[in-house]
């Protein structure tokens, strides 16, 4: 199967007040339709540029990146990002306008991207809430809309870049369960970004992990599909045993 | 996969938007409000009443004899109007400018540097100081009127807009983009209503800086122009001693900035901003 998107080689930089700094260096992934990749990592090891790259914020330094073999030349419908911060909603739309709005730009009636956005609104928990503005929701709540809205635009790869790292642990892990329900029904393709040995365990079917300066590939592994809490708890010991040994700046901010 | 039932938890507790502002604390502000003017109409009364002078200071019942007098023969309604045409036109030609600076600003850096050199030279320079200037340029009339008009209100609109831009947080305008939204289509449905919390704070000092300026020329040169607005009818009253007029065109011009404060420009908030959690009450 070909991979629907590919690192191939890729070296990402971005310029700072003290000049250029690498992002990352030379790494190769790649990800299969439906698979769920985790960017595990400790801060400084380049994963949320990666993401920035597949989502076409940040263009590569050498390298490429390539969705259905094609280079990313900018941001677009095909990759949603849900970014971290719960701003990430108009604030000037409901909340069934923000989840209806790609399809609306995507020129789809307001008919049509309306139902759309209330079967997603009502897949992430929040029917009742269509009518309610932004800035009426809790941050949890906040996170459902902008997840149901980047689903709504139908992407190839649905990006997330430490989506629930801003929620109280109990809010976390319902999010957790709530998204691996959301792609038991709807399959989508999925990077996301996490330095939570736990997160990555749970929601990944593989596990990239990088290590920091410079961001470089060090290990991948496959989580079985079915896999118990028991082999996660052993796959957890061993991202963290690949995380731990290689110096102060890799001690991660929950391990 | 976890069973159903700590998949579908309890729905969160119900923290829906107020649909209309509650009452309760509007009234209050407004019986307060009335009070207070109630007041300040009490005390002109009787100090006019003590004064007992209407050339020096015309009581407030005089006062409004006299408003109802001018309203009636028609001479300040076409007044009004005739201040209100000017303002509209230099308003919207500001505004057209300061959307084109502000577009320009957002769109190149050199455009922003142009903005904010242009702002730091004009916007401390008081608009009725082009005035002479204006007249020589375009002689007595309303084009005249409508360059220093305009001159008050581009600056301080382009300046908050701009500023209402940069604070835009960037994931907003990377969420417009991952949309596919680019150039004019970012900057109209991302970009200008994330900035209008500032947008409208502009409009609304661009407007009393207009009405000032517009009232303030009016007064001095007014008489040569064709269509002399309210400014001049005070002047012109003044000239004729007729002072209960002078206060009465004096009350309107407070009255028309009260209307257009609290009318327009609260009601604009009322539907945007506010609604939208962009600014606390």
């Amino acid at each position: 199967m070909a991979p629907v998107l590919e690192f191939r080689d890729l070296t990402l930089r971005y310029h700072t007040e003290r000049g250029a700094m690498v992002a990352c260096e030379g790494v190769n992934l790649s990800l299969r339709e439906g698979e769920r990749l985790i960017l595990l990592g400790p801060s400084g090891c380049g994963k949320s540029s990666l993401l920035a790259a597949a989502g076409g914020f940040l263009m590569p330094a050498a390298g490429q990146v390539l969705l259905d073999g094609v280079p990313v030349r900018g941001p677009g419908q095909d990759r949603m990002t849900v970014f971290q911060e719960f701003d990430q909603l108009l604030p000037w739309k409901r909340v069934r306008a923000n989840v209806a709005y790609p399809l609306r730009l995507a020129g789809r009636s307001r008919a049509e991207a309306e139902g759309r956005a209330e079967v997603l609104i009502g897949k992430v928990g929040l029917r009742g809430f269509e009518e309610a503005f932004p800035h009426t929701l809790s941050g949890g709540m906040k996170m459902r809309v902008a997840i149901a809205r980047a689903l709504a635009a139908a992407p190839r790869v649905l990006l997330m870049d430490e989506p629930f790292a801003a929620l109280d642990a109990l809010t976390r892990r319902r999010m957790q369960e709530e998204l691996l329900r959301l792609w038991g029904e709807l399959r989508f393709t999925l990077i996301f970004v996490t330095h939570s040995i736990e997160e990555a365990v749970l929601l990944g079917s593989r596990v990239a992990v990088l290590s920091a300066h410079p961001g470089r590939l060090r290990a991948e592994h496959a989580v079985p599909a079915g896999a118990d809490d028991a082999e996660r708890a052993r796959l957890g010991a061993l991202l963290r045993g690949q995380l731990l040994p290689t110096g102060p700046d890799a001690v991660l901010a929950d391990a | 996969m976890p069973d159903g039932s700590l998949l579908h938890p309890p729905a969160p507790p119900l923290r829906t938007a107020p649909r209309a502002a509650r009452p309760g604390p509007l009234l209050q502000d407004l019986a307060q409000r009335a009070l207070i003017l109630a007041l300040l109409a009490l005390a002109w009364e009787g100090y006019g009443r003590w004064v007992d002078n209407d050339l020096i200071f015309p009581t407030f019942t005089g006062t409004l004899a006299a408003l109802a007098r001018v309203t009636a023969s028609g001479e300040l309604p076409a007044r009004v109007l005739g201040s209100l045409r000017v303002l509209g036109i230099s308003y919207a030609i500001g505004l057209a400018v300061a959307a084109l600076l502000v577009g320009l600003a957002v769109a190149s850096r050199f455009g922003s540097a142009l903005l904010s050199t242009l702002t730091a030279m004009f916007n401390p320079l008081p608009a009725i100081a082009l005035l002479p200037l204006a007249l020589l340029w375009f002689g007595l009339g309303t084009p005249s009127l409508v360059f220093v008009v305009r001159h008050s209100v581009l600056w301080a609109v382009a300046l908050n807009a701009h500023a209402g831009v940069r604070a835009i947080p960037p994931t907003l305008r990377k969420v417009g983009e991952n949309l596919g939204l680019r150039g004019l289509r970012l900057a109209a449905f991302i970009l200008a209503p994330a900035a209008l919390p500032a947008i409208i704070s502009g409009l609304r000092i661009g407007w009393a800086f207009a009405w000032r300026t517009l009232i303030a020329a009016e007064l001095v040169f007014g008489a040569t122009s064709r269509s002399s607005g309210v400014g001049w009818f005070i002047a012109e009253h003044r000239n004729n001693l007729e002072i209960p007029e002078v206060f009465a065109g004096l009350l309107v011009v407070v009255g028309i900035g009260l209307l257009v404060e609290g009318v327009v420009f609260r009601g604009l908030e009322a539907r945007t901003v506010r609604r939208w959690g962009l600014q606390r009450q």
